[in-house]
């Protein structure tokens, strides 16, 4: 356990914290301004991923296949918001999560019926497959290097976007108070869509670049729709700011627990019990982490809502 | 009151059941992974038993056969409920199918039970070759056997402190041991993942921070997979790879690449075994399936199938007579693809071990290449604890 091994887990940590980070912001947006839960977020997510891994598999090209992936994401995510999620804006939380759950099986179905029930390999692009030596006595993956690029590119992006765009603050306004912002004459309706779009997007994004270091299955925009969710209690609702804190601060924490919890463990238990109990720890520090946070600040981190 | 209406109608209808009987197709029961955590390894054996199946004209022995293959997504407790209908509403006369250990302990008890042959077309868990041994099981190698081998190899390459890798369940934890049996250097650290585990950053950090001579990681299907893949990204190919065949097997080398070139390992079966069984099998297997070789899932599951051909044909169809197939089953009077072999005491078999390396065939494509034998007639070290 040495400097090396402490930055190569803390660079693992920051990456993993930005796909969470690409996920929530797209969540929490659409929590926090249309106080819709859509849970059917992980779809979209699996949808990116599903359709990158298969261009990038058949053409070779991986920055096509990702463009490709966000393009096809967001159009379904606008016929999702046409045909269903609409109604959804004026029903309670109750209604909005059995529709929204009802998405994810729909979309669970019609993936097995395109792709067939067995996981999906996504390829590295071929460029990225070596190591870059970060530091000396680091080699570290490439391409885990270009997802951490990749993420930094987008939080500074939805940064400027959110806070030094016209169409940002209305945004900000409808996250802060829907009502008032609907009062002052806000064409609210054209919000909610762009920003659903831009949730799509992300999320889409999010799945094609995790991908190749991920499993491309059924189910996978479930298994990371739960850290998601953690991510935006923690950071509060309908703040991107938060999002970004939170995100980072849960990936670095599982990252952590998964890396250093598992040797400490070996030092005093035998080594298969270790293993047991190990994951089984690292998975609780998030859900701690969330139960810290919300007895002292029970809105979140930066709640958006005034 | 007797009479001769009433005569000919019994007459009729004994005869009418004894030919239903005749009829009664022979029935295998198939649990399959085509999803889960060993859905590479389970389509490679599905194609395994799709050949056989094909070679026999559907027929085990002579007689009809019907083939229930059923996916139950490697979930134990999914193949509970799978092998629970087979047993009660199909009726089935064999078991075989699942890849993976813990599968196979679940659903062992209940086929015992019922006195259904099941012929492992896959693991080998200690637990069923010693305390647990049953005349209802036939295994095709048993799961330490491999990386006792692996010991072997790495022993003679000369690696004095390795790390192992491999996932936290029964078959797992049976291939570190079977290592360590035999291996006499210094092992620096064990490292079990979680089965199905995608991600290997955080264990592949150990690794490089603990700076071992060489790295023995059991990591089958899409698990080995993945471990490879990061484990080259992360700029670690300059420590050796040991492993026993399933971590480099055909599902596992083409997904990662020329990157697997060169990683040594062990098995009780290579393509290039030379005895006619083995000849005919991987030369349909490469017709059938587009020219690609077979790997060992592919050829234990096709085997699976011969022994039970050779098996139907020895009883001569009667396959109700549970007991008169186990002894036809343990006679194993058919060609196995990887040539000759007798069961031990527990059903668990006494054969060779081999080492193989990943190389480039006469045409450049990536494949196991047979180097050597390890272990001559090795027996599996647990039939001791078997009381049969």
């Amino acid at each position: 356990m040495n400097t090396i091994f402490v930055i190569e887990q803390l660079l693992n940590g920051i990456g993993y914290g930005f796909m969470l980070f690409m996920l929530a912001a797209g969540l929490t947006l659409v929590f926090g301004i249309m106080d819709t839960m859509n849970l059917a977020h992980g779809s979209l997510y699996m949808a990116g991923a599903y359709v990158a891994a298969k261009v990038h598999a058949g053409s070779g090209f991986f920055v096509g296949g990702v463009l490709i992936a966000v393009a096809i994401t967001v159009l379904i995510a606008f016929l999702l918001e046409m045909v269903i999620v609409r109604r959804l804006y004026q029903r309670d939380h109750l209604a909005q999560v059995l529709a929204t759950f009802g998405i994810i099986l729909i979309a669970d179905d019609l993936v097995h019926a395109l792709w067939g029930p067995s996981p999906i390999m996504a390829p590295t692009p071929a460029a990225l497959t070596g190591p870059v030596q970060v530091l000396d006595g680091l080699p570290y993956p490439s391409y885990r290097l270009l997802m951490i690029g990749t993420g930094l590119v987008v939080a500074i992006g939805l940064y400027l976007l959110v806070n030094r765009t016209r169409l940002g603050m209305l945004v900000r306004a409808g996250a802060s108070n829907r009502r008032m912002a609907e009062f002052m004459g806000v064409r609210v309706a054209r919000v909610f869509s762009f920003v659903f779009a831009l949730g799509a997007a992300l999320a889409a994004l999010a799945g094609a670049l995790m991908g190749p270091i991920s499993a491309v299955q059924i189910g996978m925009g479930e298994s990371i729709l739960i850290p998601a969710l953690v991510v935006i209690v923690i950071g509060g609702i309908g703040s991107i700011r938060g999002a970004f804190v939170a995100s980072l601060l849960v990936g670095m924490i599982d990252t952590a627990g998964r890396a250093f919890l598992p040797p400490l463990l070996r030092a005093v238990l035998p080594p298969t019990l270790a293993a047991d109990l190990g994951p089984a720890l690292a998975g609780i520090a998030m859900y701690l982490l969330m139960a810290t946070v919300l007895s002292l600040k029970p809105a979140g981190l930066f709640p958006a809502r005034s | 009151m007797f009479s001769l209406k009433h005569a000919a109608l019994c007459a009729g209808l004994a005869f009418a059941s004894t030919a239903a009987l005749a009829a009664a197709p022979v029935k295998v029961g198939i649990a399959l992974d085509i999803s889960g955590p060993f859905a590479a390894s389970g389509a490679e054996a599905r194609d395994g038993f799709n050949l056989a199946i094909e070679k026999l004209g559907g027929k085990l022995g002579g007689v009809p056969a019907e083939f229930l293959q059923t996916d139950f997504a490697g979930n134990p407790e999914q193949a509970n409920q799978l092998v629970s209908r087979f047993i009660q509403s199909d009726k089935i006369d064999f078991f075989t199918g699942p890849i993976a250990s813990n599968a196979a302990l679940a659903v062992a008890p209940r086929l015992f039970a019922a006195k259904v042959p099941f012929l492992s077309s896959n693991p080998g868990p200690s637990q069923l070759a010693g305390k647990q041994c049953n005349a209802f099981f036939f295994g095709q190698y048993q799961n330490d056997t491999y990386d006792e081998a692996a010991g072997v190899v790495a022993n003679a390459a000369g690696y004095q402190r390795m790390m192992l890798v491999a996932p936290n369940y029964p078959a797992g934890r049976d291939h570190i041991g079977g290592f360590k049996r035999t291996y006499t250097g210094q092992v620096l650290d064990e490292i079990y993942t979680k089965v199905g585990q995608i991600d290997y950053a955080a264990e592949l950090a150990l690794i490089r921070s603990s700076k071992p001579q060489a790295v023995f990681a059991f990591l089958p299907g899409a698990m080995g997979i993945n471990f490879v893949k990061q484990y080259v990204a992360a700029g670690l190919s300059d420590i050796p790879l040991v492993a026993p065949g399933f971590t480099a097997d055909e599902d596992v080398m083409h997904a990662v690449g020329d990157a697997m070139l060169g990683v040594k390992n062990t098995g009780h079966w290579a393509h290039d075994l030379d005895n006619p069984a083995n000849r005919d099998f991987v030369a349909a297997f490469r017709d059938k399936y587009d020219g690609r070789y077979p790997s060992v899932y592919a050829a234990m599951a096709y085997d699976v199938v011969m022994a039970m051909d050779a098996a139907v044909r020895e009883v001569k169809g009667d396959v109700a007579n549970r007991e008169a197939v186990v002894a036809a089953l343990q006679k194993a009077d058919y060609g196995s693809v990887r040539g000759a072999f007798r069961y031990g005491a527990n059903h668990f078999p006494i054969q060779n071990y081999y080492e193989r390396v990943v190389a480039k065939d006469a045409q450049g494509r990536m494949t196991n290449t047979l180097v050597g034998t390890v272990l001559k007639e090795h027996q599996d070290a647990y039939v001791g604890e078997c009381k049969m």
